[in-house]
């Protein structure tokens, strides 16, 4: 079976835990005005790659990822676009080194197609990028409810989930907003952690260089004190929700 | 009588509870740590920081830093003064708070003339900085007393003038000291200098052989001058208030022994590194019995390692601003080889590797000593996550694998300069720069005709004429233009080294050494990514040289893609390998000065923008002027998949056909190493394993930083008077460089993907 891959990186350390392999698949659902890989959006671009050759890739570097805890990372793009593929490259990677596989997300999908993905998959990073499903069209061309599906389905079936969001200010730093991604977060067992990831400019060279007009133009990083409020405005929101549950 | 037992009874004293070993009969400092060192297996809690007096010591030196900045590079030169051991009267920063005493010359930042090497040198770094030699020295070393420089020059060939001035060879030792030779500073610790002498004379002794031949008159003209130079040592120590004819009594004295030791030789020669060898946990001996005894404290030992570190990075060389653009940032070479293994399965991690390590943050980062840790898998994990933190707080620090050099060298051998392994004491190098292989397949394009000087200077003949480059007869054309290269470059380094034995011996460095020694031929090549790549472009995709009227090729159109080396690609990788041990089997083929032992480098230190700038337009698409990459490093840019990959193809390169050192040069945003300060050190250790198997990698340079800090060192250095970076194979103050050098670093690949 052939997968479209954007790219390849050996030495990841920020999508999981340890050192990964972190595989760029090529194509996305969504269409994020913050998108800092613009180019790995067409589904017809990229290089085809059976996962044969993906695990020979895979392959010279697993003394560094097996010493560090890390393993595979599967990032993109949207893998789950490329489902078959990626579960079949987890299952092997399982099979072969049992190395430890993750999948980096916007869960937009159908739930139902993820069962034989799952059973390979160890760690879910699912990117809520926001919680108002009209501020989320209006941010990333589509709504959220498949994502807060793919979250709940998480959840049902027992996954380990690091919850990750961009901060982005004036956009996606609102107190309401932060509170109640923190309630919804609350509701989700599995979750083992909540990464805010503050926002940055270095990808809008992709799309000048692609000739497309970048659309959040004169956006800026949060500051460290914004991300820290960002946490405790989450924190919050959790909390919240374990009081209404009780 | 009653003398002989004085003096036992005092080196018993300087003995007392070590544990005595074949060490006491022979010098052999290897034993004594074998026997005395105490392998720590614990964290940095225990470390303590700056007294006053180490701060207000540091404050003296920020101060002397600065004003040296201001003056240009340089404060001030004793013109008047050729430096010998005892030439100039001992100096102080200030002399009530030091534990350890000592400098180059009468004055801290005082730089001295050292002529012997070349006295041009001397009157054109003078005359660059604003200062002028008077006459009657020049007059001195050019009619009366010869230089190394001179007699280089004598004997050099018109071919070996032109190699020269084209810059297919660079960065030769022909006008200043050669360096690379550590002296076994230990020993004058450990055996104070009487017994040296003693052992010295009777080498002497040894050495009254039936036909004085060329080589036993040498060896004897050498141990005399070695003995001479020991008796000058004496002297030096003698002004300063001390008596080190005999051992040290205590870690005190330890320190300033082994430091008046170094001092010596850095007043002698201006070698281009001198470096200081594996004295951490030498020293760590005698902290350890002091702490026993109650007479030290944990602070008083940091203190004592804080001050001789303070020592070392003062030391100064007058140079002139060209040598500065082959080896920039003013640096010395103090290079400190730390941790490692025994060859009985002990670590040599102690306390002191830490304290060692720790002088940074008492002291804040800087390039000089450089210290160098030697790594290993069997390394104790709390020493490990200690270095990759201190590499990412401060990126000072670089690893060199034990695991692959202590079969070749055993267990006490130590770096000089950047990645060269020598044992100490028992071994020395004939340092010979590096030939530029980019240059040389540009001489196989272009018929042996200079691309920039348009000048004949490899042998004349046919240049390639067809429209599109055939690998097979570039690589055999080009075999032959490396095999020309490679005798020429032995040939020159056979003329330096003999002069430089003649006019320029190192005396006291090479009485700290055994009578007999391994000398090694150590060579050097620059430009193999780019060559590698170059071939690569030949082989697997379409590349057309653009000739100017004259025929010579000065650019290249390439059509269709190919693989670039640093992407763990065996399709190129295997190039890359060919081309070390190709050109590694054609410097065998020659013979060497001394019979010396050929061995080669693949490390340019900051001389691959000067290479760079001497070499036209590649067939891999590097445009003329262009710097190369560092070293053993890939294309800035090319290596397209990360981190691992990069490494993997760097360490397929031999290092049986490279001993002299493969240095490879890694930069990565603090980011990109993990996002909390734990997983990162974790990371690191977990990628220097991974790099530094017994059969991996040999070198690496950790910088840890982000881009937009360089820049912003750039526009605003006075902020930054303490950033130190490493380059290949050591570290200098960014703000040193020249603003070239520092686009280049700017330019190299960052690991990171965002």
């Amino acid at each position: 079976m052939k997968g479209r891959i954007h790219s390849i990186e050996t030495f990841g350390t920020v999508d999981g835990p340890g050192i990964r392999f972190v595989l760029f698949l090529q194509g996305c659902a969504l269409q994020c005005k913050f998108c800092h890989n613009r180019d790995t959006w067409d589904t017809t671009k990229g290089k085809e790659m059976t996962v044969e050759e993906v695990l020979a890739e895979i392959e010279p570097y697993l003394a560094y990822y097996r010493a560090s805890g890390g393993g595979l990372t599967v990032t993109g793009g949207e893998p789950l676009l490329q489902t078959p593929f990626v579960a079949e490259l987890f299952k092997a990677v399982k099979d072969k080194w049992n190395l430890h596989t993750t999948l980096d997300s916007s869960g937009f999908c159908e739930t139902s197609k993820l069962g034989k993905l799952m059973e390979a998959t160890d760690l879910v990073l699912l990117d809520l990028k926001q919680i108002d499903p009209e501020k989320h069209i209006w941010l990333t061309g589509q709504p959220n409810d498949r994502t807060l599906a793919y979250a709940k389905w998480m959840s049902d079936h027992g996954k380990k989930m690091w919850i990750r969001h961009v901060l982005i200010p004036d956009v996606t730093d609102s107190a309401s907003h932060l509170i109640s991604l923190g309630q919804f977060v609350g509701t989700l067992q599995g979750v083992e952690k909540i990464e805010i990831l503050p926002y940055h400019e270095m990808g809008i060279y992709k799309w000048e260089e692609m000739g497309e007009e970048y659309p959040l133009e004169g956006y800026r990083s949060p500051t460290d004190e914004e991300v820290e409020r960002a946490y405790n405005l989450i924190e919050k929101g959790k909390t919240q929700q374990l009081q209404v549950i009780k | 009588m009653a003398v002989q037992e004085k003096e036992l009874s005092t080196v018993e004293h300087a003995w007392r509870s070590f544990k005595p070993g074949k060490w006491m009969k022979n010098i052999d400092t290897r034993d004594f740590i074998e026997e005395n060192i105490n392998p720590y297996h614990g964290d940095d809690t225990f470390l303590a920081g700056a007294t006053q007096d180490t701060k207000a010591l540091w404050d003296i030196i920020s101060d002397l830093s600065k004003k040296e900045r201001a003056n240009g590079g340089v404060l001030d030169v004793d013109v008047n003064t050729p430096s010998t051991i005892t030439s100039h009267k001992p100096g102080y920063l200030d002399k009530n708070r030091e534990k350890v005493v000592g400098l180059q010359t009468d004055e801290p930042f005082k730089r001295s003339l050292q002529p012997f090497g070349g006295i041009r040198m001397m009157v054109d770094a003078c005359k660059a900085y604003g200062f002028e030699v008077p006459e009657s020295i020049i007059k001195l070393f050019t009619d009366i007393r010869k230089t190394h420089n001179q007699g280089v020059f004598d004997a050099y060939t018109d071919e070996m003038k032109a190699a020269r001035r084209a810059g297919i060879i660079t960065g030769l030792p022909d006008a200043y000291g050669r360096g690379r030779i550590i002296g076994d500073y230990r020993r004058v610790a450990l055996y104070g200098v009487d017994r040296l002498i003693v052992e010295k004379k009777n080498d002497l002794k040894q050495m009254e052989v039936d036909v004085m031949t060329e080589d036993a008159m040498r060896l004897r003209e050498e141990l005399s001058e070695q003995i001479r130079s020991l008796n000058e040592l004496k002297l030096m120590a003698k002004e300063h208030g001390f008596d080190i004819s005999k051992p040290a009594s205590n870690a005190s004295e330890a320190f300033q022994w082994l430091y008046f030791g170094y001092l010596a030789a850095i007043k002698e020669q201006n070698g281009a590194a001198m470096s200081l060898g594996r004295v951490s946990s030498f020293l760590d001996a005698y902290i350890e019995r002091d702490i026993a005894e109650g007479t030290l404290t944990e602070e008083q030992a940091q203190e004592l390692v804080d001050h001789f570190v303070m020592k070392l990075r003062i030391v100064k060389f007058l140079r002139t601003p060209d040598y500065n653009e082959l080896f920039s940032g003013d640096p010395t070479w103090v290079t400190e080889s730390i941790g490692g293994m025994s060859i009985t399965g002990k670590t040599h991690v102690t306390k002191n590797s830490f304290r060692f390590l720790h002088t940074l943050y008492n002291l804040g980062p800087a390039p000089e000593p450089n210290l160098t840790v030697l790594w290993s898998k069997d390394l104790p994990n709390n020493f490990k996550k200690f270095c990759s933190k201190v590499s990412i707080e401060t990126s000072a620090i670089q690893y060199e694998n034990d695991d692959l050099m202590r079969p070749y060298f055993g267990d006490d051998y130590g770096i000089a300069c950047c990645v060269s392994a020598m044992r100490i004491g028992k071994q020395m190098q004939f340092f010979g720069a590096r030939a530029n292989l980019a240059k040389a397949l540009l001489y196989t394009i272009n018929g042996g005709v200079d691309e920039k000087l348009g000048m004949q200077v490899g042998p004349q003949f046919a240049p390639i004429t067809s429209e599109y480059l055939d690998f097979d007869e570039v690589m055999a054309k080009f075999d032959n233009v490396m095999e020309w290269l490679a005798k020429l470059y032995v040939n020159t380094l056979n003329v330096i080294h003999f002069m430089h034995d003649k006019y320029s011996y190192e005396r006291i460095e090479m009485a700290l050494h055994d009578r007999e020694i391994l000398r090694t031929m150590a060579t050097g090549i620059a430009g193999l990514s780019v060559v590698a790549d170059s071939l690569s472009a030949i082989k697997y995709a379409k590349v057309k040289p653009i000739r100017n009227e004259q025929g010579i090729a000065v650019d290249f159109v390439t059509e269709g893609e190919y693989p670039t080396y640093g992407n763990n690609d065996d399709r190129v990788d295997e190039i890359a390998v060919d081309l070390v041990e190709r050109f590694m089997n054609k410097i065998r083929k020659n013979k060497t000065y001394r019979d010396a032992l050929p061995t080669m480098s693949v490390l340019t230190i900051t001389s691959n923008v000067v290479y760079g700038k001497k070499t036209g337009t590649t067939p891999d698409g590097r445009q003329a002027g262009e710097p190369f990459a560092p070293g053993a490093n890939p294309m800035h840019g090319r290596d397209q998949k990360g981190a691992l990959a990069s490494l993997s193809s760097v360490a397929k390169l031999p290092y049986e056909h490279s001993l002299d050192g493969i240095s490879n040069t890694f930069s990565i945003v603090p980011k990109a190493l993990g996002k909390e300060m734990e997983s990162r050190v974790n990371n690191m250790v977990a990628m220097m394993d991974g790099y530094m198997t017994p059969d991996g990698g040999h070198h690496l340079n950790v910088n840890v930083f982000d881009r937009a800090q360089l820049m912003d060192a750039m526009e605003h250095p006075e902020e930054y008077p303490q950033l130190t970076i490493r380059v290949s194979g050591y570290a200098v103050n960014f703000i040193k460089l020249t603003r070239e050098q520092q686009l280049d670093v700017i330019n190299r690949t960052f690991h990171g993907k965002i």
